[in-house]
């Protein structure tokens, strides 16, 4: 009785096992590749702490201090031994631990890139499942359109110039930044999503600001995931309605609007999802050009602004975790494929 | 007359005489199938007059796109002798365009034929060998694959300095692990095809098989998915020379010139706006052009 | 479907709230201050470790010194502080100061000359990079307990020469003057840091201020120091946001939702006053823009060629152009408005006399490679450079990067010709000649990267290190003035280093802003005074 308990046990917690390996391993060597990057980078990070006017011997006291004599080997064992208790080390930059830092500032990226997603899901799926019911039909051409001019658009030209007629001349939406100046720590930080913490504190006026703040760059994130859910939306429907169990229906009289959502449009929910989790991963990498042009305070500028001051700890703190978001939404959506789609087991 | 008709029949032929000749067939038919698609025409014109342009730049560019003049800079569109005004320093914005055209192509292109390939190579002996090497090569796909990209081509380019050749290079690394995937893909399922083991039974070697028998069939693919990556090339390269890590001053790089413009965005709108829309009718081209390829030769993507 | 309803209604009433919030024009809060600049040079508000512009300006609301810049008399240089009153010992090495009575810190706790004491020891023994603003005058860690001197309500320095006692009391007007609270700070000393980990991002002043946070790359709120012993200042909140775009500082000042944008660029802040309710402001900064050639450079060292690329500069083009109303054409390494700044500027763009130069030196065919770092004026001026110098057959390839990358390598002596902008760390001509013209030891080995002159490779002559540190002591204001001038005029003739440009700073604001100051040459900024 027991040995085959502990068989079927190990069939169950081998894939477990080896999915977390590979997670490890794919982590590991992200640091590690992050970490020869910042230490053949020409850019001193001593410098980044002592600034212009240091003399030598404050220069070398700070090299020590930080353990730059040390052999590169050795700097990164340190560093991972750090990480291994969940310790992230301090960023220069900031002055303050990377894991306080990154529960700063990701929550702006999730926040930007959630409602990205939305947008991008809410006009992307329909618009694909238009263009694929109407194939060659010139509401298909038009969704086609919309789709490449959104893959084509330099984002942060984008930004720009969006900035300049929603903000500037019709005054639509807020500024840059995430909320209107004077409302800056009016609400308690509980989430750090401003306009959940808005909502719990039942302030309307933060919301309102949080709000027409995140509307514009969402909008800008989301058109460039619409422009991919839409296309792949539309493929993934083609190959459904070409198939025969459509014909099927419509010859059994099943009404068009049934055929479509009722049946080939839950047929590809799996795949859909797989591309918005997909999409969803790319948008939480944090979009380093719309974060600049939107003075937005997210992940993506967080990495940037670290990289090019060689703040190597806070770098290699915010890839880990971007990676590790990738990771785990890829494992996700294998995980779905695994658990719905037939053709996979 | 007769004789073209033939040639037509010749390529339309439903019984091939040999192998090149239905190759060649296979080919005219899909270039047909292309030609009905209009949209992606008009992304091959633009392509087309792109590399028109970028060949006759110095015929075509009415100034230096160097040559600075203080006294006159900034002038708007539809200045007398500079049509799309000129920039910060004085530069004639339309022949800055016109040799930026060279640089974004040479980029592109070698980013396309790098990206591809070295994916191609990872891709089909991971697919091909299998085991070990499979497992380790696949590990540092993903690794490359979980890296933000920007950041990662940032990173690379701060490690070995601005320049173009090194934005390339960057971008390539980004660039390079989604055919790796595609290929290794492409490589399982023709790997244990009866085609394939029959020519290991004649004992071929490996690196025969791959570079002769497998390469070629993942080709269609990899085409497809380059065309339709060379937007998101031109859109990297640009945000590298936004950021200043790309083409170094003076010469024009299109993101670059958005960076130099934005500063002026509000008052004079055009010294960013031009070369931004060169980019995006870039990008258009290629992805128009691509999303008809794709129709051509990769008809089981449904579209 | 039903997902999908409920996604497509709450995105109209998503829609609907955006629409409500069309409020055209808005308008800051009439008690608080809220400033648009570029905050990610702050790296720590430590003030015995903080030396950027933004980390100043913090600073300066935040902490009080022995000796004071008042804003809106800044002319008047030095006036007592937290010190009522000081006494120069008959050697002239020795300075007492008393300190006055009931100014409280943050905590509640009274400034004591003993806090005094500590804030000066502290900075010394740390030894952060702003340092040798105090140990130029002989302080050490092994020493400090007899140069600075606690007795019951005065504080005595004693310096290893005799300096000029304004030299002195300008340097304790910089940032590491800071008297912080002795107490509060070593509550929380970690692992004998003497508290400079806490106060990286706390603040334990006797300001006007105090600070409520610090988002690095976001933003700095202040608010009222409320055991301020002070005139309870009008701005009762202060926020300083980052925004890096000069388009977007601009949009946010005219939209009405900040009060000062502080990096407009030239275009933008003439568009700004065109558009009614903004002003703008300037103010003569310290900053000098340069360029240097390094003197490891077989041509470049040449007395000729530097001659020749002092001519080759079209100052006045660019002072016209992009550099227009913020940088003004200044030829010498004190910044106007400095104890004896020389206003002589002698060199015009004059590309024939230039290639004499040239020829005369036997310059044919050169390439050099100059480094700038990421910043568009910094870039220009560069191209500007590289269309002259092309002009007169030498090549000029540009190098951009990250400000420290191309920091590092211009203080590893690497670069050809480096791009630089200056600022002086304390209201005295020393803080220039000490580093621009003085030198005392070129090698290698000595690594004196704290010396401009070191950094590229100049070895000043005997005679100039023996003036610039004849200067230093010399306590007749005269005679000072006119050493000044004489190692201004040989630095022009003779030294590597191009001075182009001092900047200036245009402040835009609302009309309603009265007197913001970004402290001009000699200080940083300050809100207290600002009313609106």
């Amino acid at each position: 009785m027991r040995a085959p308990l502990l068989s079927r046990l190990w069939s169950i917690l081998k894939p477990v096992l080896s999915t977390l390996a590979s997670i490890a391993i794919t982590l590991l060597g992200l640091l590690f590749v992050t970490f020869i990057i910042g230490r053949i980078m020409p850019i001193d990070p001593v410098l980044s702490i002592v600034g212009e006017r240091a003399s030598k011997e404050t220069y070398d006291a700070v090299y020590l201090q930080m353990g730059l004599d040390k052999p590169l080997l050795m700097q990164f064992l340190y560093y991972l031994w750090d990480v291994i208790h969940l310790d992230f080390g301090t960023s220069l930059l900031t002055s303050r631990p990377v894991a306080d830092d990154i529960a700063r500032v990701f929550p702006a990226t999730l926040e930007l890139a959630t409602i990205g997603i939305i947008f991008g899901i809410v006009l992307g799926v329909p618009l694909g499942v238009l263009a694929a019911v109407n194939k060659g039909k010139w509401i298909d051409q038009i969704a086609r359109v919309i789709a490449l001019v959104g893959y084509s658009m330099p984002i942060f030209w984008l930004g720009l110039i969006g900035l300049l007629i929603f903000y500037g001349i019709l005054g639509w939406v807020g500024g840059p930044g995430r909320v209107g100046i004077f409302y800056v720590d009016v609400v308690p930080s509980v989430t750090g999503l401003i306009l959940v913490d808005a909502l719990l504190d039942g302030n309307w006026d933060v919301f309102k600001s949080a709000f027409s703040h995140i509307v514009l760059p969402a909008s800008l994130l989301g058109y460039y995931s619409l422009a991919y859910i839409s296309r792949m939306t539309r493929s993934f429907m083609l190959e459904q309605l070409s198939a025969e169990y459509v014909t099927t229906a419509r010859v059994k009289g099943m009404s068009e609007w049934d055929v479509v959502w009722k049946h080939a449009f839950k047929n590809i929910r799996v795949q859909l999802i797989t591309v918005i989790a997909l999409s969803y991963a790319g948008l939480l990498e944090g979009s380093v050009l719309t974060e600049i042009i939107f003075s937005w305070p997210g992940i993506g500028s967080y990495i940037t602004t670290a990289l090019l001051s060689a703040d190597m700890n806070a770098v290699m703190g915010g890839t880990v975790v971007v990676g590790l978001i990738f990771i785990l939404l890829n494992i996700f959506s294998d995980l779905l494929y695994k658990i719905f789609d037939p053709r996979a087991k | 007359m007769s004789d073209t008709q033939t040639l037509r029949e010749w390529l339309l032929t439903e019984t091939p005489t040999s192998r090149r000749h239905a190759k060649i067939s296979a080919f005219y038919q899909g270039w047909l199938t292309l030609r009905s698609n209009t949209m992606a025409m008009i992304g091959l014109g633009i392509l087309v007059l792109m590399l028109f342009v970028a060949a006759a730049a110095p015929l075509l560019a009415p100034h230096d796109p160097f040559v600075q003049d203080l006294g006159n800079r900034l002038a708007p569109l539809g200045t007398e002798g500079h049509v799309f005004g000129t920039d910060s320093l004085g530069r004639d914005i339309l022949s800055r365009l016109i040799y930026g055209s060279r640089i974004t192509l040479y980029i592109v292109a070698l980013v396309a034929l790098i990206a591809p390939i070295a994916g191609l190579l990872v891709g089909t002996v991971s697919g091909y060998v299998g085991g070990w090497t499979d497992a380790v090569l696949m590990r540092i796909t993903d690794i490359f694959l979980a890296f933000p990209r920007l950041i990662l081509a940032l990173a690379f380019v701060a490690a070995l300095g601005a320049g173009i050749e090194n934005a390339v290079l960057a971008i390539s690394l980004t660039a390079w692990p989604p055919y790796a995937r595609i290929s290794r893909a492409e490589t399982l399922t023709i790997r244990s095809s009866d085609y394939i083991s029959a020519i290991q039974l004649q004992g071929a070697g490996a690196f025969r098989i791959i570079t002769k028998h497998i390469w070629p069939l993942c080709i269609s693919s990899l085409i497809v998915r380059v065309t339709l990556d060379m937007a998101g090339i031109i859109l990297a390269a640009a945000g590298l020379g936004f950021l200043g890590l790309g083409a170094q001053p003076p010469s024009p790089e299109w993101g670059a010139m958005i960076s130099e413009g934005r500063r002026f965005i509000l008052d004079y709108w055009w010294v960013a706006t031009v070369p931004g829309l060169a980019i995006f009718t870039v990008s258009l081209a290629f992805n128009l052009l691509g999303d008809g390829l794709r129709d051509v030769l990769d008809p089981k993507a449904g579209e | 479907m039903n997902l999908f309803n409920r996604l497509l209604t709450s995105a109209a009433i998503g829609t609907a709230v955006s629409m409500s919030s069309f409020a055209a024009y808005a308008e800051t809060p009439a008690n608080m201050l809220v400033i648009a600049n570029r905050i990610d040079d702050i790296i720590t508000i430590d003030p015995a470790e903080s030396f950027e512009f933004a980390g100043s300006d913090v600073s300066r609301n935040i902490y009080s010194r022995l000796v004071y810049l008042d804003p809106l008399d800044l002319e008047a240089g030095y006036k007592p502080g937290l010190a009522e009153s000081w006494t120069v010992s008959e050697d002239g090495k020795s300075i007492t100061f008393v300190i006055s009575e009931g100014n409280t810190f943050e905590s509640g706790n009274p400034v004591t000359a003993e806090d005094a004491a500590f804030s000066l020891q502290r900075a010394v023994i740390l030894n952060k990079t702003p340092s040798f603003i105090l140990t130029q005058f002989g302080f050490t860690p092994e020493n400090i307990a007899e140069t600075i001197k606690a007795e019951g309500n005065t504080l005595t320095i004693t310096t290893d020469r005799k300096y000029a006692t304004s030299f002195i009391l300008n340097c304790l007007t910089a940032t590491i003057g800071a008297i912080v609270d002795k107490k509060t700070v070593m509550a929380n000393e970690v692992d004998g840091d003497m508290g400079n980990t806490w106060l990286k991002t706390n603040s334990a002043g006797s300001g006007p201020y105090k600070l409520d946070s610090w988002k690095p790359n976001d933003s700095v709120t202040l608010s009222l120091n409320p055991n301020f012993s002070g005139e309870k200042p009008a701005m009762e909140r202060v926020i300083v946001r980052h925004v890096t775009e000069s388009a977007s500082q601009r949009l946010l000042l005219e939209r009405g939702d900040i009060d000062i944008a502080r990096n407009l660029n030239p275009e933008d802040i003439v568009g700004a006053t065109e558009a009614g309710g903004v002003k703008v402001e300037d103010e003569l900064k310290g900053h000098l823009m340069y360029l240097a050639l390094n003197g490891n450079h077989p041509v470049l060292s040449k007395p000729k060629v530097r001659q020749a690329f002092k001519y080759l500069v079209d100052y006045a083009g660019m002072q016209d152009s992009f550099l227009k109303g913020q940088y003004t054409t200044h030829q010498n390494f004190l910044p106007a408005t400095y104890l004896g700044a020389s206003t002589e500027n002698p060199f015009s763009l004059n590309i024939e006399k230039a290639k004499e130069l040239l020829a005369e030196a036997g310059v044919e065919g050169l390439v050099i490679e100059a480094g700038v770092r990421e910043a568009q004026e910094r870039i220009e001026i560069a191209q500007t450079m590289q269309n002259t110098l092309a002009q007169a057959g030498i090549t000029l390839n540009i190098t951009v990067g990250t400000a420290k990358q191309i920091l590092g390598r211009y203080r590893a002596r690497e670069l050809d010709m480096y791009v630089g902008i200056w600022g002086p760390d304390y209201p005295d001509p020393q803080t220039n000649a000490g580093t621009f013209a003085y030198n005392p030891d070129n090698s290698e080995e000595a690594g004196a990267t704290g010396f401009l002159a070191w950094r590229t490779a100049w070895e000043v002559t005997p005679e100039m290190n023996a003036a610039v540190e004849a200067a230093v002591t010399e306590g007749d204001r005269e005679k000072r003035v006119q050493l000044y001038q004489d190692i201004q005029k040989d630095f022009r003739d003779t030294s590597p280093f191009i001075v182009m440009f001092q900047r200036i700073e245009q402040s835009a604001m609302r009309d309603n802003v009265m007197n913001f100051s970004t402290g001009q040459a000699v200080s940083s900024a300050a809100y207290w005074q600002v009313t609106k």
